[in-house]
């Protein structure tokens, strides 16, 4: 079980949370503008890398903040906990 | 008679404090701090168990966890199905029989208790060999908890625990399990030892770890060396037997062959001389042996032979070892002389020790995880590394020998059974171990995994340091399923939700239905009526006169903020910007790929305060999904969302005289049609208490929805069943509910949709705005979507009298050849009143343009004649409702 580090509320235990996915795919502003290609790219395509991977987490039964993480998929080494917005 | 107790020694044991054990039905005496292996074999009992496949008699071969033949069933106590002898702790009384591979479940339900535990500390101190707790206090000391199987710890241990302020021992505690992040997982048995079954004290503890950093001091096992008939009574680990001596005061048996290939089982020999037993000879393959071990051992006239190992046994009259045959060897473990055979009733055999590796690779912990990464310390039992190889001894010329040379007592696979798999292609050890089964018995082959590479590595030619040795995966050892459960039984073993209602629903004996964590009230029925009775005279009551029904449990989402409105346009697929203060409508929300993901009305409070309802089972979802918008895409709107599902309870009152029903609970309130029309909400006061209510219908009736603070449910409920006494107003459930909607056409979000069905495919594109753009807009423009023959809600008409089965398949040609094109299939199917014939919902592909195509609805065996039809059966222009 992963030992996160929630930025507003310090290590918790994983069952705290929900996994949100890659980070950083942000919604496109307009949609309409994108042909289908890219906006299935938006919808389904997702980097699954061998090695360190930003990765989304939100503290569900805890503060209820999505917060950002570099986690290394085969470590599962965590560094880098940022809130969502704070720039890399 | 072969296992005596020595007249004195035996540092665990205390021999003031004489106990009796039954085995096989047998009593035998005892002493505190005996295992039922030491006291068996200080009974001279040799036959423990049976090989699960050959039935062979077995005994005792080690003396901890990595017992792989003696197996129980402790009947006494708490009892345990399959245990290894050698860790259960002896206590007066205790029972147990031998078994041939398998246990029986326990008959009752295990009531003992069981805990968990969560702790934190700076170093974990993985069993308390040499060195763990020194190798502790140079990696700074500080929070120390030190865990270890053994009963207690030795004085030098315990010592060094107590000199740390901070540190903690937990004995008879195995760490099962190592994970990311510095997480360990620890069985503390607490009562076992005792033979009680408390159910105040727990029996077992679950500790869940976090450890900064993580020592390592486990220690070694015994590997032996495999040879013909070794699975005899009486062949037993070199290093088992000495410190069954040392420990228990047990001689394992009167004569002794001592067979090994490295200085270890020497030192194992001495002690056992020491111990009294007699040494018959000593066998060591390697060809030239040095050293003082020798010399002490010829010293005491004990004969040493090298080059020379143990090839066989020979069997007295119940199958143990009555002698062993001895043969020189070459450097492969191959017969290359003639054998003697050696009178012995034990044969001490030792092929060299494994680390026991389980804590730091392949148990849990992946390789590189920096806080499992652990440093495990030297070599504790001083067994000493060995550096030649004897893994199986070949018979030359024996044709059966393979078959009888055992590598896993456990599994009862043999040599032959490498051979087998290396003949038909095998190479990789984990291939192997799943053809052989060697490894995945309960001492997960801490005996016979080194020896199973080493045989593969001399059959292929492969360098032994090229195979990687099989994953271990944890518990390292059995865990019970009932630790695992902790506490969480029963009615804690998930979280059981109710509405202020239900009191009156248990009173009155009504089923519930499960809906995520809630109980609701399922159909609700008078002097034993069936369920199909009561929702019959459920559905007639509603669509007569007047129902109720606790509708509490669906999700209740306020919303705060100046752009809830904004928000809610681009969370739903239709307009909510424009909803007047009062004014309440129904939403379809979907996910960006434009499938539905959930549905509800949602009422607009005040300018700023909005009120979202959600289905019962995604209410969590919903907020979460809300949520997750607001805080990472659009943290600039001003919404607030806060769940307040259970602070209000909520009764649907339905049916046509619903409205009188709610007239006479709210004189004040004008509930006249056009004061209060269908889709608004006051505020008002019903039966004297401060309620809202909503004017909306599920039924497809005349409806409201009255909202009372949730501490005021029980009393509405039951001044609603009063107000509407002169109706016969009749309480219904979920499954009448769903009847009701189903006649309306009404969807149910989980039921007509899977996660693959858009708004449109529901027959709802009317709530799919064009002005505006909403999450998951862009997807109906996708190809997938814009797709003719996609699956579309119709009803079905089913010929006769028949409700056919919800998932049953919809196909045009029951007669075509397999495979039959599927056209669709059933998500909803229910008797109605009302048509007084069945009815069911389907996905249909193309279903809106094969309205009065006749299609078949493959019920089991029976394709069942169905017309299609819309899915809106009963009052489709909805004066009903707005009556």
């Amino acid at each position: 079980m992963l030992f996160l580090p929630c930025p507003w509320c310090g290590p918790r235990d994983e069952t705290e949370f929900r996994n949100g996915g890659e980070a950083g795919v942000a919604y496109p502003t307009d949609p309409d503008a994108l042909d289908d290609a890219a906006w299935a790219e938006f919808l389904f395509v997702r980097a699954n890398p061998e090695g360190w991977f930003h990765e989304r987490w939100v503290h569900t039964a805890g503060c209820r903040q999505w917060f950002s993480v570099e986690r290394h998929t085969v470590t599962n080494e965590i560094r880098d906990p940022r809130p969502i917005g704070d720039p890399a | 008679m072969s296992g005596t107790r020595l007249a004195a020694g035996g540092g665990r044991i205390d021999r003031s404090r004489p106990i009796t054990v039954t085995f096989d039905g047998v009593t035998y005496p005892a002493y505190v701090g005996d295992t039922l292996a030491s006291a068996l074999l200080a009974n001279g009992v040799r036959t423990v168990a049976r090989g699960i496949y050959s039935g062979r008699p077995r005994g005792v071969a080690g003396i901890g966890i990595e017992e792989p033949s003696a197996y129980v069933q402790v009947e006494s106590g708490v009892g345990e199905p399959m245990v290894a002898a050698t860790v259960v702790e002896a206590y007066d009384g205790l029972r147990a029989s031998g078994l041939a591979g398998r246990g029986r479940l326990l008959d009752g339900p295990d009531e003992a208790r069981h805990d968990h535990v969560h702790t934190h500390c700076d170093v974990l101190v993985v069993g308390a060999g040499d060195g763990g707790m020194a190798t502790a206090v140079a990696h700074g000391g500080g929070r120390v908890l030190l865990c270890d199987a053994a009963p207690t710890l030795d004085d030098s241990t315990a010592r060094e625990v107590a000199a740390l302020p901070e540190a903690r021992a937990l004995s008879r505690t195995t760490v099962v399990g190592a994970y990311d992040h510095g997480y360990f997982v620890a069985v503390e048995r607490r009562t076992d030892h005792l033979g009680v079954v408390s159910t105040t004290v727990a029996r077992q503890r679950l500790w869940h770890i976090r450890a900064k950093q993580v020592v390592y001091a486990t220690g070694v096992h015994e590997r032996p060396y495999a040879f013909p008939d070794n699975d005899r009574p009486g062949v037993m680990l070199a290093g088992a037997a000495a410190v069954y001596a040392r420990r228990y005061g047990v001689r394992a048996g009167d004569a002794a062959l001592v067979a090994g290939a490295h200085d270890g089982a020497l030192r194992s020999a001495l002690d056992l001389a020491d111990a009294g037993v007699r040494v018959a000879l000593v066998v060591d393959a390697r060809p030239d042996v040095g050293g003082d071990e020798v010399d002490r051992l010829r010293e005491r006239g004990i004969e040493v032979r090298t080059g020379f190992a143990v090839c066989g046994t020979a069997p007295d009259t119940d199958g143990g070892v009555a002698a062993a045959h001895v043969a020189p060897v070459d450097a492969s473990g191959t017969v290359v002389g003639d054998r003697e055979t050696v009178a012995c009733d034990l044969v001490a055999v030792s092929g060299g020790p494994d680390p026991s590796r389980g804590p730091q690779r392949g148990w849990g912990a992946r390789p590189g995880t920096p806080a499992g990464a652990g440093t495990p310390t030297g070599d504790p039992n001083g067994v000493g590394a060995a550096p030649v190889a004897l893994f199986a001894v070949r018979v030359p010329g024996d044709e059966t020998a393979a078959e009888r040379t055992f590598l896993d007592l456990q599994r009862d696979a043999t040599l032959a059974d490498v051979e087998r798999a290396v003949a038909v292609g095998m190479r990789s050890p984990e291939h192997v171990k799943r053809y052989t089964t060697i490894g995945t018995g309960a001492d997960q082959g801490r005996t016979s995994s080194t020896v199973t590479l080493g045989v593969l590595a001399e059959l292929t030619g492969t360098p032994l340091a090229d195979l990687a040795p099989t994953t271990r995966r944890p518990p390292y050892v059995p865990v019970s399923f009932a630790l695992l459960a902790g506490r969480d039984r029963g009615g804690l073993a998930d979280p059981e939700r109710v509405t202020p209602m239900q009191p009156w629903h248990v009173t009155h004996e009504v089923p519930f239905e499960d809906v995520g964590q809630w109980k609701r009230p399922w159909y609700v029925p008078r002097d034993g009526e069936d369920i199909d009775t009561a929702v019959r005279r459920e559905c007639r009551a509603v669509r007569e006169s007047v129902g109720m029904m606790d509708a509490s449990t669906l999700g209740k989402i306020e919303l705060q903020g100046r752009d809830v409105g904004v928000f809610l346009d681009r969370m739903y697929t239709n307009m909510f910007s424009t909803l007047k203060v009062g004014r309440i409508r129904y939403g379809v929300m979907c996910h960006a790929d434009g499938m539905v993901f959930d549905d509800g009305t949602t009422a607009r409070l005040t300018e700023d305060r909005w009120l979202m309802s959600t289905t019962t089972g995604n209410a969590a979802a919903v907020l979460d999904w809300l949520e997750e918008w607001l805080s990472t895409e659009w943290p600039e709107l001003d919404v607030r969302c806060t769940s307040v599902t259970d602070h209000w309870a909520t009764i649907a009152l339905a049916g046509p005289r619903s409205r009188d029903v709610l007239a006479a609970l709210a004189p004040a309130l004008d509930v006249s049609a056009e004061a209060f029309p269908f889709m608004s909400v006051r505020e008002a006061e019903v039966a004297d208490l401060p309620a809202r209510v909503m004017r909306i219908s599920f039924s497809g009736e005349l409806a409201y929805e009255v909202n009372v603070p949730a501490w005021h449910g029980l009393g509405l409920w039951e001044a609603v069943l009063r107000a509407g006494e002169p109706y016969g107003i009749t309480p219904y459930g979920t499954e009448t509910m769903h009847v009701l909607r189903a006649e309306k056409g009404f969807p149910i979000v989980g039921q007509e949709t899977d996660g693959t069905v858009t708004p449109q495919d529901l027959g709802m594109g009317w709530a799919v705005s064009k002005k505006k753009s909403f999450v998951g807009r862009r997807s109906y423009a996708r190809d997938d979507n814009l797709r003719d023959d996609r699956r579309q809600l119709v009803g079905l008409l089913p010929d006769g009298d028949r409700v056919v089965a919800e998932g049953a398949q919809v196909v045009a040609d029951p007669s075509a050849p397999m495979p039959v094109p599927m056209a669709g299939h059933v998500t909803s199917s229910y008797w109605s009143v009302p048509l007084d014939r069945p009815f069911a919902l389907a996905l249909v592909e193309r279903g809106e343009s094969r309205h009065g195509e006749r299609l078949y609805a493959v019920d089991g065996v029976d394709a069942v004649p169905v017309i299609v039809t819309s899915p809106v059966f009963y009052d489709p222009e909805g004066e009903r409702r707005d009556g």
